[in-house]
């Protein structure tokens, strides 16, 4: 019988904590994939976040510091200056480091700290019960917008790779999905490039996933993929925002 | 040499690798310091975006194997708490100098001593403590220094370095020939990659009741070993005395000058100086208890380290208290009359 399919070997043999048809499972994958085909097991230091994805250590057989909420690039700059010959990254969703952690993230960013930020954008905080972040859209229900996100009142939601292709230290930004096979084969091209434009030493990089949330979108996980396509990605268009060659 | 600088030169002597810092008053010459020399030797300065940036860059040098120090004064202070929290719950070394300044809120600029619950009672959030060194002197800084890494590392705990605007402001003669190469401490918690051994993780997140109240008595069990091996303090005048005043940091400077000229005049005043203010030299205090009736405390704040004097000495003796709070150094002549009323009127009472 032929084997098609096989768990990474830098996965732990763990059970995933995470909601069904949540993105995150399938991005847990497939940077263990990518570590373990780029044979980094050995080299890699993960920065875990407080959200849904704290907890990729009991998934990740890496190396991996649990940081504050909001902290993972400053910390993750920590870990990189002094160890500039490991592949430090962070995994950050969209509470952690477009709202708490923003000052944090902008700054590794702009100072080209050549470190890697996963960003998970789900468009709402998770792991507390679904309430709204700063990339829920526009007349969003959340339970803390429960009219729908005003932006008169509760802002516009933050286009984050956007905002750091305007510094100078940022290299490659990316937007992927992982809602169907096609995006998830992009989104693992993407991890790839990021890591590898760490390692060139080229600057700061950052791939942001686009990421569903069925539980607290109130949907189910095949009507969550069909949203990011035909909602989600009008406010955050998919593709390279920024690559430094 | 101001204290500022001395601090930064025994840090670098004292084999600290990475420096971040977030520009505040009255410590800024320490964080241009570091600038300059860490540029000299290539070791690790950043100039962070925040005092939160900052801490948390050190724990991230910290659990990569380095010795980190970040320096604030107290509104930055505030900001640490939450990576001070962190770095007690996960049990990494780390090295944090607060140069007090008057305070609550953006208070001011001049000296003071109200961070001292701040500091000593661990500061942020969760059962944590932290082992706050209180320097008297530029020279003594550089003897704090060497030792607050050493007991960083030997604990795995955080360790603060509590001076105020004038000890870093004011420049004397220094020498730091004191300062020994640094020690090697084994670090099998580090993150390096996972390079021929099992991968590690560090963490604080401990979602069963049961193994964070494992963890919260380990600490507890980390915290009364220090409260045993690393009390320390100084005696001053204190075989006679009849009166102690419990002074730390520059307020004991100022306390000195105001014996010396009590002694002029044969009032039997002597001091006790913590230069552990956490863990705070309580045993000695009850000794002293003993014989001595009358206890005054002096600090440049509206009365914080007066607690622990209390808990020290459980209802024995009489506690006097003089506070200058909000930025005041009073000279050594205003202690000198204040601490001189209350010996007249503690020996009247004697008398009568």
């Amino acid at each position: 019988m032929k084997k098609v399919y096989t768990r990474p070997k830098t996965m732990k043999e763990a059970h995933f904590h995470y909601c069904p048809g949540c993105g995150h499972g399938i991005i847990n994958r497939l940077l263990m994939e990518v570590i373990d085909e780029m044979g980094l097991r050995e080299r890699a230091i993960c920065v875990a976040p407080a959200g849904c994805g704290m907890l990729v250590y009991n998934y990740f057989d890496i190396d991996t510091l649990e940081s504050a909420h909001g902290r993972g690039a400053a910390v993750a700059t920590g870990i990189k200056r002094v160890r500039p010959d490991n592949l430090v990254f962070s995994y950050q969703g969209d509470g952690d480091l477009a709202a708490i952690g923003t000052a944090e993230g902008f700054h590794a960013a702009n100072r080209g700290e050549p470190i890697t930020i996963i960003f998970v954008n789900n468009g709402v905080y998770g792991m507390t019960g679904g309430q709204m972040a700063p990339t829920t859209l526009t007349e969003q229900v959340t339970t803390t917008t429960p009219n729908g996100r005003n932006p008169v009142l509760a802002g516009h939601p933050v286009r984050i790779c956007e905002v750091f292709s305007m510094l100078d230290g940022t290299a490659y930004l990316e937007r992927v999905t992982v809602n169907k096979p096609a995006a998830v084969i992009r989104t693992k091209k993407a991890i790839r490039k990021a890591f590898q434009c760490q390692l060139d030493g080229k600057g700061f990089s950052l791939v942001e996933i686009l990421s569903p949330c069925p539980t607290n979108w109130k949907m189910g996980p095949i009507e969550a993929c069909r949203w990011i396509d035909e909602v989600m990605t009008k406010q955050f268009p998919l593709g390279v925002v920024k690559e430094v060659s | 040499m101001s204290g500022n600088a001395a601090l930064g030169e025994a840090a670098v002597l004292s084999g600290c690798t990475c420096y971040f810092g977030y520009p505040i008053t009255p410590q800024n010459e320490l964080t241009e310091y570091m600038a300059k020399r860490m540029g000299e030797l290539g070791r690790v300065f950043i100039q962070s975006e925040s005092e939160i940036a900052a801490i948390n860059m050190v724990l991230g040098a910290s659990v990569a194997g380095a010795r980190a120090m970040t320096s604030s004064s107290s509104p930055g202070m505030s900001l640490k708490q939450e990576g001070i929290s962190y770095l007690a719950a996960d049990e990494l070394p780390a090295v944090i100098v607060d140069m007090v300044r008057g305070g609550p809120g953006m208070g001011n600029i001049s000296p003071a001593q109200s961070d001292y619950l701040q500091a000593t009672r661990g500061g942020g959030h969760g059962d944590y403590k932290t082992i706050v060194l209180a320097p008297g002197s530029v020279q003594e800084l550089t003897e704090v220094v060497p030792l607050a890494f050493d007991l960083a590392d030997e604990y795995r705990n955080p360790v603060v370095i509590l001076g105020d605007g004038m000890l870093g402001q004011m420049m004397e003669p220094v020498s730091f020939d004191n300062i020994k190469p640094p020690k090697e401490y084994p670090k099998d918690y580090t993150l390096t990659g996972a390079k021929g051994r099992p991968s590690r993780m560090v963490r604080s997140l401990l979602f069963d009741t049961k193994e964070e109240e494992e963890h919260n008595w380990k600490l507890v069990r980390k915290y009364q070993r220090m409260e045993q091996n690393e009390v320390r303090y100084e005696t001053f005048l204190t075989d006679d005395a009849e009166m102690i005043v419990i002074a730390y940091g520059i307020g004991a400077r100022i306390v000195k000058g105001a014996i010396k000229r009590l002694r002029q005049e044969n009032m039997k005043v002597g001091m006790v100086r913590p230069i552990t203010v956490w863990p705070f030299p309580s045993a000695i205090l009850q000794e002293f208890a003993k014989t001595v009736q009358d206890f005054f405390v002096f600090e440049m704040s509206a009365g914080q380290m007066i607690e622990d004097v209390r808990l020290a000495l459980a209802g024995k003796g009489r506690i006097h208290f003089y506070g200058r709070p909000g930025g005041i150094i009073p000279t050594p002549v205003e202690l000198y009359r204040i601490i001189g009323r209350h010996y007249y009127v503690a020996a009247r009472r004697k008398e009568q």
